[in-house]
């Protein structure tokens, strides 16, 4: 019943910002209690005591499911669906007066619309079950934000927009064929239902080759859309010319919704012999790791740096899936989970930035701590939280994965990655420094103040990225676990 | 039955081959709307022998979407991108990216040789094969192509490809999928189709080898 609430709360608050009214204000609002309400029923559902690595609700006869991993990524999704909304309160504000460009509010209760109806088609990604369904899902990601991606309305908001979608049908048309030639496989087996719980039952008596064949088209083709090198070209468009709060769940969520489907075949690739899928994970991960770190020296828009910070963090997830065993697989989950929260709260901070200064040039940007303390400390956070500074949350993740790694052996890749994590490190740290800290230039002191909503927004997003670098509560981390054991078998 | 569908295999890569090939953009619509017509007959003979109704809806959404929706809207959206009488820029040339293309059709032979041995149907031999080839020569015109247009179309390839091999290698999978996939395609071409119009607007071509701004230097 949980799950269908969760679908169902996006979609009557997308009735809601559709009626005509004057302004928008109804719909930012409606917009904002439907995520939280989201939020609520998630983590009830993720904390219930009902729910383990391989079993949990299930509803509408099996269609709808959840386990712990499932849990996890819906309550993640809702998480930053809220904070997100929070955020677009304020910046829509902020645009609808001082932007150039003329809005409409009917245009801004599209936006809401669209908001809500992306937000539900992430939601729809983990929680069903059946994998033909799941296809459908990811492409109804991409129909739906390529018109957040485009709502600026600028030349190079619709180049990005443009970009965005060619790339991500090409790949969404090679996962199709992955995802058929999966049920060719199971279909011999002589199971009917197109299940995630089934394939996992079916995979040991299933022929290796379509295995092999299918997980190598769905890796490529779902690997486009979580911007792995080298189909990544499209992300660093998208992510940076999109509105702050979209990118945020672009970044932050959306490419880790489509990490989730080729995770979800790791453990069926455990029954070949000589388990295939690792070598490639592996490969595919440390070379976007190695591509973002050097490509994130050179860029000049701090909104571009964290998209391709974002690529780096999807190869570090990749590799450490890609590693296999009980303490990698943990490692892997809370670098999904310390991504998504620490990564959300960068691209609020770039939208603040952009908000105080109006420019998303790098060396345009100076002694901003000075012009505008709230967003010039979040984003010296937000630099040091992603780039893996203890005591933040992605410096734990990146740690475990490290000795997880360690101490299965793999003294290569994680030599490899160490040094790609720390070229990346100082990339990230020499930019936001000089945004940060500097000498202020005279024009920028324009705009100082931020809208109230985002630093709320600000301030709640901040929790998680600081409290899960010192201690995950119990229940989060029982969660993870579940996480962690059904990406084994 | 077999060599009928063959036959529509056969013609099938011909005219994925014409849409790498094609000068105008005028031919790559005419030659999608035939590619998606050998498509469609391909999934009703298949649906015939696997006694599907699946695969015989399949036929009917190809049918409607793609040779008389999506040409008409592109038709009457972009009369003046459509008629245009000049050459498509192309990356490489036109004998080169056929070379190319031939290339890839041996390489999904090869690919997908493995499965094949796992079944003896002739269906197979031919669909399978060609709808992979078909999904990669468009993804190649895809990367090739430099104009909004023509990239929609090497796209819509890749769709028709995967299809292609889809209806014989899952004939039976629900209709749910099949319906909503096919369902995408037209919301797709919609959604393109408005951003090449805005595009167009905004920078006065759908030249997308001209769009620069966002690059790393």
């Amino acid at each position: 019943m949980e799950l269908f609430i969760i679908l169902l709360i996006p979609v009557i608050v997308t009735f809601v910002c559709i009626i005509p009214v004057k302004g928008y204000m109804l719909s930012a609002r409606a917009t904002i209690i439907g995520s939280f309400a989201v939020l609520v029923v998630s983590s009830s559902m993720a904390f219930a005591p009902g729910l383990s690595a391989h079993g949990g609700p299930i509803a509408f006869g099996g269609w709808l499911f959840c386990d712990g991993f499932s849990a996890l990524i819906v309550l993640l999704v809702s998480f930053v669906g809220f904070t997100a909304s929070l955020f677009s309160l304020g910046y829509m504000k902020r645009m609808e007066t001082e932007m150039e460009t003329e809005y409409e509010p009917g245009q801004f209760r599209i936006y809401y619309a669209l908001y809500n109806l992306f937000l539900l088609s992430m939601l729809a990604v983990p929680i069903f079950s059946n994998v033909a369904l799941v296809w459908i899902a990811v492409e109804l990601t991409t129909l739906l934000s390529v018109f957040l991606v485009g709502f600026e309305n600028s030349s190079e908001a619709l180049e990005a927009a443009w970009k965005y979608v060619v790339l991500t049908c090409m790949g969404a048309a090679i996962a199709l064929v992955g995802v058929l030639i999966l049920y060719w496989g199971l279909r011999l087996t002589g199971t009917d239902q197109f299940t995630w719980s089934q394939l996992f039952h079916a995979a040991p008596k299933m022929q290796p080759v379509f295995l092999k064949t299918a997980f190598l088209f769905i890796l490529i083709g779902f690997g486009t859309k979580a911007g792995l090198v080298p189909l990544h070209t499209w992300l660093p468009d998208a992510h940076s010319q999109a509105p702050s709060p979209v990118c945020a769940l672009l970044s932050g969520i959306e490419t880790t919704t489509a990490l989730y489907i080729i995770i979800r075949l790791v453990p069926l690739m455990t029954t070949i012999s000589g388990n295939m899928a690792s070598p490639w994970l592996i490969t595919f991960g440390m070379i976007s790791v190695g591509t973002a770190a050097f490509l994130l020296i050179q860029v000049k828009d701090y909104k571009r740096l964290f998209a391709f910070s974002t690529i780096e963090h999807m190869g570090i997830i990749l590799v450490a899936v890609g590693l296999a065993g009980s303490a990698a697989n943990l490692g892997a989950v809370s670098q999904i989970v310390a991504h998504t929260i620490t990564k959300s709260f960068c691209f609020f901070a770039a939208g603040a930035t952009l908000l105080v200064t109006g420019t998303r040039d790098i060396s345009r940007v100076r002694g901003l701590i000075r012009t505008s303390p709230a967003a010039g400390a979040a984003l010296l956070v937000g630099g040091f939280a992603i780039a893996g500074a203890p005591p933040f949350a992605v410096f734990v993740s990146e740690f475990s994965i490290i000795r997880a790694g360690l101490a299965a052996g793999h003294y290569l890749v994680i030599g490899g990655l160490v040094l790609f994590i720390v070229i990346a490190f100082c990339g990230i740290m020499s930019h936001i420094n000089g945004m940060v800290f500097g000498i202020p230039l005279e024009k920028t002191a324009a705009k100082p103040v931020l809208p109230a909503a985002c630093k709320f927004a600000l301030a709640i997003a901040v929790v998680p990225v600081v409290l899960f670098g010192i201690y995950y509560p119990h229940a989060i981390h029982t969660l993870m676990q579940f996480a962690a054991l059904s990406m084994g078998r | 039955m077999i060599q009928v569908n063959a036959l529509a295999g056969g013609l099938f890569i011909l005219t994925v081959f014409g849409i790498v090939a094609m000068r105008q953009v005028i031919g790559i619509l005419r030659l999608f709307v035939a590619q998606s017509i050998l498509l469609a007959g391909s999934a009703c003979i298949l649906g015939y022998e696997y006694s599907s109704i699946h695969l015989f809806v399949v036929a009917g959404i190809t049918v409607f979407t793609k040779a008389f929706l999506i040409p008409w809207l592109l038709y009457h959206m972009l009369t003046h991108e459509i008629h245009a009488r000049r050459e498509i820029t192309q990356v490489f040339n036109i004998p080169v990216s056929l070379f190319i293309s031939a290339g890839l059709v041996i390489c999904s032979y090869f690919m997908v040789r493995p499965l094949l041995n796992t079944d003896p149907s002739a269906f197979l031999r031919v669909n399978l094969p060609i709808g992979v080839a078909g999904l990669f020569i468009g993804g190649y015109a895809v990367i090739a192509r430099r104009e909004a247009l023509p990239q929609l179309f090497g796209i819509l390839t890749m769709e028709n490809g995967a299809f292609l091999a889809g209806a014989c290698i899952a004939p039976n999978l629900p209709l749910m999928a099949e319906l909503a996939a096919a369902f995408d395609v037209l919301i797709i071409a919609l959604v393109v189709g408005l951003l090449t119009r805005s595009i167009n607007k905004r920078t006065g071509t759908t030249l997308v080898g001209r769009m620069t701004r966002l690059k790393e230097e």
